[in-house]
Formats: C-alpha cells, sequence, structure tokens
C-alpha cells in the first residue's frame, strides 16, 4: 500500500473534520468533544515533533509547557472569574477571559521558560537530556501541587468557557472548530518551518551538528529557537486544553502525559508533518472504545507501540506511504 | 614573502601520556598546497581538528589571516573562512545532495534565521549549491539522498560543500582516501586547479597525488614535525626515509 503522502496528510485532516461534522448532524456532541481533544492533543505533539522529529532531541519535559498553558488559562480565568487583580509584586493585572489574550500568554510565557530550560539543558545530549527535561517538568508538577492558591493538588475549575470574538465557544462545534483551525495553522507553520533555511540546518544538525559546525553555524542555537518554538505551540495548545476542559490540575505537567507525547508522535510517525495528528486520532480513539471495554487499556497502545518501533519506523504515515522516516 | 593566511605556533595536545601534537608550528601561504604526511595515528586529524576548532589545544595558538583564532569554537573559524572536510564523511545522510550543499550556502550566505520560504526554492541558495556540486561532478546526483551515494561520491560532496562557503583557506583530511585510482586522478587534478582560489592544507596518504600536487610537504611522526620542504626535497631526505618512507616502501 503505496500513497502520496501529501493525500494521506490531506485525508487524514478531511477525516479529523467529517467526524464531528457527522457527529454534529447526529446530535453526538461526545464524538465532537473526542475530536477536539484529539485535535489539541494533535496540536500538543506537533509543537514536540519540532524538536524530537526535526532536531533529535527526546525531551521527556513537555508536559511542562501544557502544564504552563493550561494554568495560564486557569490563572487568568480564575482572575476574572473573581474578580481579583494578579499581582506580579511589580505590577498587578487583571485576569482574562478572552482566548487571544489568554493563547498569547500562554505562548510567551511557554516560550520564556523554554528558553530559559534550553540554555540550562541544550549542551547535553542523549540520556541526560531526557532527564534533565523530565526533572524541570517534574519540579513544576511539584510546584503546581503546592500552590493552594490555584487549587494545589485537587486543581481549579474554571466556570466559563473563554470566549472568541464572534463566536460562540459553548457550542462544541464551534470550540472544535476553533482548535481545527489553530491546528491546520500551526502545520502549515511547521510545514514552511521545516523546509526553510532553518528547518533544514536544525534537522542536519540532528544528523551531524559537526557537519553543521563546519559550515559556519552553531547548532545550539538551532537547537534553543527550535526548543522555544517548540514550548511556545505546546503551551498554546495547553491553554485549549484547559478550555476544553474548564479544568486545570497539576496532572497537565504529569511525566504520563509527557511520555503519552512521545508515543503518539512514535505511533504517526517521528519527524512526519501529520505524525502527531495521526497519531492523537489513534490515541484519543483507543482511550475511548478500549478504555470502555478495559482499565488496561494503554497495554493495547502498548502493542501497537511496540509493532511500529520493530516493523514500521516511520509509524503509520510510514507504513501509509511506505517510505519509511530514515531516523526514528 | 607574503604572510601566510594560516599559521600554527607551538601546538600540543597530549592525550593522557600520549603527544599527539608535539610542538607543531607550521604555515599555509597564498595559492600552495602543503601536503602533510605520516604514518597513520602520527597526529595528522589531531592536528586538523585543532586547527578548525573541534578540539582545544593544550598549548600554543592558532593565527588565520592575520587574526588570533585559538578561542573561537568551531562555526566562528568557519565563518571566519576556513572550510573544511572530513576523514570521515560528516554530512547530513538522511538528505539530497543538494540540500547538504544548500546547507553550505545557507552558512555563507543570509543565514539560518529564516523560518518561511523553502530552503531548496531559494534562487540565491540553489544556484551556490548547484555551483558548488558542478563544479565536483555531482549535478546528476543533486536529487540522490546522500546514503545511496558511492563513498567517492560523498567525498566529492564533502568537497563540493566545502566550495560553497568560498573560504579563505581549505583544510582537507584525506579527501582522496577510498578514491580508487580514476577518482585519485581526477579530485588531483580538480585539487591542482583549487589552489589559485584558496591555499590547501592537505593531509593525504596517496603519494602520487602529494607529490603531483603539494608545493611543500610536512612530515608528522608521532606528534612531531620532522621536515618540511619541497616534494625533491623530502624525497631526498634521510630523515624523511628513515622514519617513513622507508617503511611504505
Ligand atoms: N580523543 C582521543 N583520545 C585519546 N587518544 C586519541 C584521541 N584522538 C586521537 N587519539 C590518538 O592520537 C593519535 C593520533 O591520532 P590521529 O590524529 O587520528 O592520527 P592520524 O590522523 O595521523 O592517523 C593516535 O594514537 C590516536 O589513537
Ligand atoms: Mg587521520
Amino acid at each position: 500500500m503505496r500513497m502520496n503522502e501529501t493525500w494521506v496528510n490531506a485525508l487524514v485532516l478531511l477525516g479529523l473534520v467529517a467526524v464531528p461534522g457527522w457527529a454534529l448532524m447526529v446530535d453526538e456532541p461526545f464524538t465532537i468533544t473526542l475530536a477536539t481533544r484529539a485535535a489539541i492533543l494533535a496540536l500538543a505533539a506537533v509543537g514536540l515533533n519540532i524538536v524530537l522529529g526535526i532536531g533529535g532531541l527526546v525531551s521527556f519535559g513537555h508536559a511542562l509547557f501544557f502544564g504552563l498553558g493550561g494554568y495560564a488559562m486557569g490563572i487568568l480565568a480564575f482572575h476574572a472569574q473573581t474578580y481579583s487583580a494578579l499581582d506580579l509584586g511589580f505590577i498587578q493585572i487583571e485576569g482574562s477571559t478572552s482566548m487571544p489574550v489568554i493563547w498569547l500568554v500562554a505562548m510567551g510565557v511557554s516560550a520564556l521558560v523554554a528558553a530559559v530550560i534550553g540554555i540550562l539543558t541544550l549542551r547535553t545530549s542523549g540520556v541526560y537530556f531526557i532527564m534533565i527535561t523530565l526533572a524541570f517538568a517534574q519540579m513544576f508538577y511539584y510546584f503546581a501541587i503546592s500552590w493552594a492558591q490555584y487549587g494545589g493538588e485537587d486543581g481549579l475549575s474554571i466556570y466559563v468557557r473563554n470566549g472568541f470574538p464572534g463566536l460562540n465557544t459553548l457550542a462544541p462545534i464551534q470550540f472544535f472548530g476553533i482548535c481545527f483551525v489553530v491546528l491546520c495553522l500551526v502545520l502549515l507553520l511547521n510545514a514552511r518551518v521545516q523546509a526553510s533555511p532553518f528547518g533544514l540546518a536544525l534537522n542536519a544538525a540532528r544528523q551531524s551538528a559537526t557537519r553543521v559546525e563546519a559550515v559556519g553555524l552553531d547548532p545550539i542555537k538551532l537547537r534553543l529557537v527550535a526548543f522555544v518554538l517548540s514550548g511556545a505551540i505546546t503551551g498554546l495548545a495547553g491553554a485549549l486544553f484547559a478550555d476544553l476542559n474548564r479544568f486545570v490540575s497539576p496532572s497537565m505537567f504529569s511525566w504520563t502525559l509527557s511520555g503519552e507525547l512521545i508515543v503518539l508522535i512514535i505511533i504517526g510517525g517521528v519527524g512526519r508533518l501529520m505524525g502527531p495528528v495521526i497519531g492523537a486520532c489513534i490515541f484519543v480513539g483507543l482511550e475511548h472504545f478500549l478504555g470502555g471495554l478495559t482499565d488496561f487499556w494503554h497495554i493495547y497502545l502498548g502493542a501497537i507501540l511496540l509493532c511500529i518501533v520493530l516493523f514500521g519506523r516511520g509509524g503509520v504515515i510510514g507504513l501509509l506511504t511506505g517510505k519509511e522516516g530514515a531516523h526514528v | 614573502m607574503s604572510d601566510p593566511v594560516l599559521a600554527t605556533h607551538q601546538l600540543s595536545k597530549r592525550f593522557g601520556a600520549l603527544c599527539a601534537t608535539d610542538d607543531v608550528s607550521i604555515d599555509l601561504r597564498p595559492g600552495e598546497i602543503h601536503a602533510i604526511i605520516g604514518p597513520n595515528g602520527a597526529g595528522k586529524s589531531t592536528l586538523i581538528k585543532q586547527i578548525c576548532g573541534g578540539l582545544r589545544p593544550d598549548a600554543g595558538k592558532i593565527m588565520f589571516l592575520g587574526r588570533d583564532v585559538s578561542g573561537l569554537d568551531a562555526s566562528a573559524r568557519a565563518r571566519a573562512g576556513l572550510g573544511r572536510s572530513f576523514q570521515v564523511s560528516e554530512l547530513a545522510m538522511e538528505d539530497t545532495v543538494l540540500e547538504n550543499a544548500v546547507l553550505g550556502a545557507i552558512g555563507a550566505g543570509a543565514g539560518p534565521w529564516r523560518f518561511w520560504r523553502a530552503a531548496t526554492r531559494t534562487a540565491a541558495l540553489v544556484e551556490r549549491a548547484e555551483a558548488a556540486l558542478a563544479r565536483v561532478g555531482l549535478t546528476a546526483q543533486r536529487d540522490q539522498v546522500v546514503a545511496s551515494l558511492s563513498h567517492g561520491q560523498r567525498r566529492q560532496l564533502e568537497v563540493a560543500v566545502a566550495l560553497t562557503l568560498s573560504p579563505k583557506a581549505f583544510i582537507m583530511d584525506e579527501p582522496m582516501a577510498g578514491l580508487g585510482a580514476e577518482g585519485s586522478k581526477a579530485l588531483t587534478g580538480f585539487l591542482d586547479g583549487l589552489r589559485s582560489q584558496a591555499p590547501i592544507l592537505l593531509v593525504e596518504h596517496d603519494m602520487d597525488a602529494v607529490f603531483a600536487l603539494a608545493d611543500r610537504i610536512s612530515v608528522l611522526v608521532y606528534g612531531k614535525i620532522i621536515a618540511t620542504g619541497s616534494a625533491d626535497d623530502i624525497r631526498t631526505s634521510a630523515v624523511v626515509r628513515d622514519a617513513y618512507l622507508g617503511d611504505a616502501a
């Protein structure tokens, strides 16, 4: 079975719209919510795929950015709904229930934290990088647990869905539409960046840092910029995820989520544009259908992962297009 | 005589008890090919790495274009004009030949901070890359993935990427290794013409190529330069014969 990758990509996106479209007609709002969840997880994984797939950096702490985005939403909305100002010490700011404002804050905070962590960690590689990114994410996880003002261990419920100009965000299909459009825009950005001089150099640095240095480029700087971009995208996904659930909790920072993001990229196809999207759809599908049958559905996920790692190194997209990604 | 383009001053590097580079002072003058020969393990690659910035010397300094570059990292030295080819190919193996050459063009040109326009559809980058590929005879392989190239073609691509940088000096570590007679001859002819563009510091095992090309030859044995001179000087030198050429003959 060999298909053109562009066609596969188009089909995947079409499928991701068709399912909630059908659900709208037969009035199955929960299915729309599932599709929204898939789109948001896909977005988070698209962010991770930039450092993991193109940059070759196994970040085992990307839940950190997902959580930051989530808490950015939670905290801004919390202050808006309680009409209290957010005191940052040197400045007091109002809360907000406007999605664009929340997204900007989520991306800005994530990018900033990614820059700091990147500067501290990007000189390490391999297993050290995995451990350090994990450690940073755990640090935020424990911090969130102890942060009583915003719910601590219990998390923080938000009673309104944040607004987007001109839309009724409480209608599931409209909120899905927002998430889907954001995903498509970020995929477009990803595709352009991947082919750009920056993407080409980043991809070459994964294959041979020495080669990249020999043409006068600094691999660490390339990776740092990739890490910041990646963190901002995953942070944006976190804000949407919090809005979907109208709830944030420390579990958004958990290492299992970091691991799941990696798993769904491997299932979909590492470094492939649509890999994260396919992986997220499969993940959410399994979680829903098998999760209803057994509590141990992760075993089946693990089995799929094992098959992919052993037999189909390009992930599902590699199987469909007959083109292995050259790397895992 | 004109000032050297590149010079090392009393360079030393130890690996534990092993003195891999022992007080090495060599230079590279405009327009010349300066060959460094020596038995395996003599420290040729170690010397090259220190010159190019991959390895920090224990002592000594490296002057390039009249400036001390000892404190610069490898990428900064490349930007300053050192064009390098590796003994063991360092290429982006999953990428195409063109993409590898375009990488060089990115380094030489506007840099990597461009995020929107496809690199292989940017005329300035592609033209520069294709010109370099044409010079080493890889035009037909333009869209092939590097992993599918023959060993010899990879060596040619190494040289092509260095060409895209328009460097002020070429540093080449055994570019002929594994090329076979035909390939070595072709590359010998090519390097002969290249020296007018920029001088070449050439580490090479192929003695025919070295004697055909080199304006000067330095002989490195156990990390030490034991002789420097013209091809004839070296061929007839008793010291060199004892230490090195004697073994080979
Ligand atoms: N990173 C290193 N650590 C320890 N020893 C090294 C290292 N690199 C090279 N050597 C040793 O230094 C000597 C010179 O190596 P090299 O420069 O590769 O020789 P050549 O290129 O002349 O064949 C060899 O004995 C080699 O084993
Ligand atoms: Mg060597």
